[in-house]
């Protein structure tokens, strides 16, 4: 007798499962050997702990109530669960905290291809170091994972999550306007994103130039001197603060596979700073993300500042398995080195 | 844009980028194009039955309009070309709009029968309005975004009958020229968006291949008038 599960969940087969289980070793030993220890925090947890991390995409997908009637809701991330724990647990400790997690999370996606209801996360956070430090040692850590992981074609993306914000401020672009040219933004829709600039009359030609431009800056380093071309403070400030991260890292000999990349806008609303996508060329999505968010600790009541970032397991996965079967030209991502 | 998740997504292959062409009233236009920025596209006039061709610049897949956004949001595709009527209505699906390459113009309109009382009124009189459309999802969007309350009827084939024989108060859709509104008596009421051909790309492939995906917007885009 068939007994179906819902969309977007699977169940796991033994040969799957010693695959994975190769994988979690060598992710959790890479966390280990940076001194991340490894954290599990509950799979339920208070609504209103989920929802004060993120008002918005990570808000939790699925709630229920416990029989007390309070409202419980399952993590939808680990960086939210984490924050809390480092607020309430270790409250007078200014760190640095150094954890690592291995742990399924939920969302309630709508099930389609690339898109899972349950997935597996693994990622470090790094609490009470802040930029550029902080940032590049979290980028050294996930650049070991990923080469523990055997992705030698995978690439770092790193971008400024401030940029946008700040540079709206500048231009005066406000309330509604504000929102629809980020959310265009966001949506990396740049024929929308013409036409709303198009209708702010109160914009000059050079910064309707700097919108449109800047989000389509990637590549190296060298493309942080196009982007200071383009002019304006906030721009100056973002490629200061993505240069100064990105020298920190090129320190640490972990740079080889860091893309800057000024249109990369991550869409959890705790970033703060940098924010990080690894991508690898054997995939479509991407294979996870990360970045600062210097204020969500603040949240819960202890201002740190914090750093992390959290692979999608599933996907290295399926890279890894898609690197074995031997990669080719595909492979030749950009200003590789 | 909703959060991304952990997926299942077969590996890519290998070799020059892949872009979707869209069959239907778009394709004639884009394969003209394609051939003013040096692809050849003989192969795929020549044989309307396969559905990959390899060309020394390109890869080109034939697929239908409606599901450029699937393969390009999944990254079979690394780019693809389809209508803003497409994009509209699959919203959800994380693919970056590029160029508006200005070709296969049509507007997605509201339109009731001549003789129609205003929508309005309707739906005073009678709390809501009945809306027939294959665009499900633009026009709940639309009359949202407008503070009106309105009942949706999915209908696959011709929409223009509905109102007609009374399933609905009036539709939403694609129109071109307006020919096929007027010939069932139906007058446009108001124009929700201008709908053209535009450049997509996967937003992973626009990373990792960004030369080469910036290289081929600009060809597209120098090709419009």
């Amino acid at each position: 007798m068939i007994h179906p599960i819902p969309p977007g969940t699977r169940d796991l087969l033994p040969e799957e499962m010693r695959e994975l289980r190769e994988l979690h070793a060598m992710l959790l030993g890479v966390f280990e050997r940076f001194g991340y220890g490894e954290v599990r925090t509950p799979t339920l947890e208070y609504d209103e702990v989920v929802a004060r991390g993120d008002g918005r995409t990570a808000a939790a997908g699925y709630r229920l109530f416990a029989e007390e009637g309070e409202l419980l809701a399952l993590r939808s991330d680990m960086t939210v669960p984490i924050a809390r724990l480092a607020a309430s647990r270790f409250a007078g400790d200014e760190g640095p905290l150094r954890f690592s997690y291995l742990a399924p999370a939920y969302r309630a996606v709508r099930p389609r291809s690339g898109q899972l209801r349950e997935f597996e996360q693994a990622g470090v956070e790094l609490i009470g170091v802040p930029a550029p430090d902080g940032t590049a040692e979290v980028i050294e850590v996930l650049d070991a994972a990923l080469k523990a992981a055997g992705l030698g074609r995978a690439v770092i993306g790193l971008g400024d999550g401030d940029v946008y914000p700040a540079l709206l401020d500048e231009f005066e672009i406000e309330g509604e306007r504000r929102a629809t040219v980020l959310e265009r933004l966001e949506r990396h829709d740049l024929v929308g994103l013409g036409e709303v600039l198009g209708g702010l009359e109160s914009l000059g030609a050079d910064e309707r130039r700097t919108l449109l431009e800047l989000p389509q800056l990637r590549g190296g380093v060298e493309v942080l001197e196009r982007a200071r071309q383009l002019g304006g403070e906030a721009v100056a400030r973002a490629v200061a603060r993505i240069q100064a991260t990105f020298e920190a890292v090129d320190a640490r000999g972990a740079a080889g596979r860091v893309r800057v990349d000024l249109g990369l806008i991550r869409d959890f609303d705790y970033y703060t700073g940098a924010v990080l996508e690894v991508y690898d060329p054997a995939l479509g999505h991407i294979l996870g993300g990360g970045g600062r968010y210097d204020r969500l600790l603040g949240r819960f009541g202890a201002d740190r500042p914090a750093a992390g970032f959290s692979l999608y397991v599933e996907r290295v996965q399926l890279a890894r398995a898609a690197t074995d079967e031997g990669p080719g030209d595909r492979g030749a991502t950009e200003g590789s080195r | 844009m909703s959060a991304q998740v952990a997926g299942t997504t077969r590996a890519k292959r290998e070799g020059p980028l892949i872009l979707a062409v869209p069959r239907g009233t778009l394709h004639a236009e884009t394969l003209d194009r394609l051939d003013a920025i040096g692809v050849d596209t003989d192969a795929v006039r020549a044989d309307s039955r396969s559905l990959i061709f390899e060309t020394p610049q390109l890869t080109l897949l034939t697929v239908r309009p409606s599901d450029v956004p699937t393969y390009v949001e999944s990254g079979a595709a690394d780019l693809g070309i389809t209508g803003k009527d497409v994009l509209l209505e699959q919203e959800e699906r994380p693919v970056y709009e590029l160029v508006d390459l200005d070709y296969g113009e049509c507007r997605m309109v509201v339109a009731t029968r001549e003789a129609e009382e205003s929508l309005d009124l309707r739906e005073r009189r009678f709390g809501r309005v009945k809306i027939a459309t294959k665009y499900l999802n633009v026009a709940k969007r639309h009359f949202e975004a407008t503070g009106r309350q309105v009942e949706l009827v999915e209908i696959k084939g011709s929409v223009e009958l509905a109102p007609l024989v009374g399933l609905a108060d009036g539709i939403v859709d694609l129109v071109a020229s307006g020919r096929t509104l007027a010939e069932n008596g139906l007058v446009e009421r108001e124009q929700i968006e201008r709908c053209t051909a535009r450049l997509v790309a996967n937003p992973v492939s626009h990373k990792l291949r960004a030369s080469e995906v910036d290289a081929l917007a600009e060809r597209l885009r120098a090709t419009v008038g």
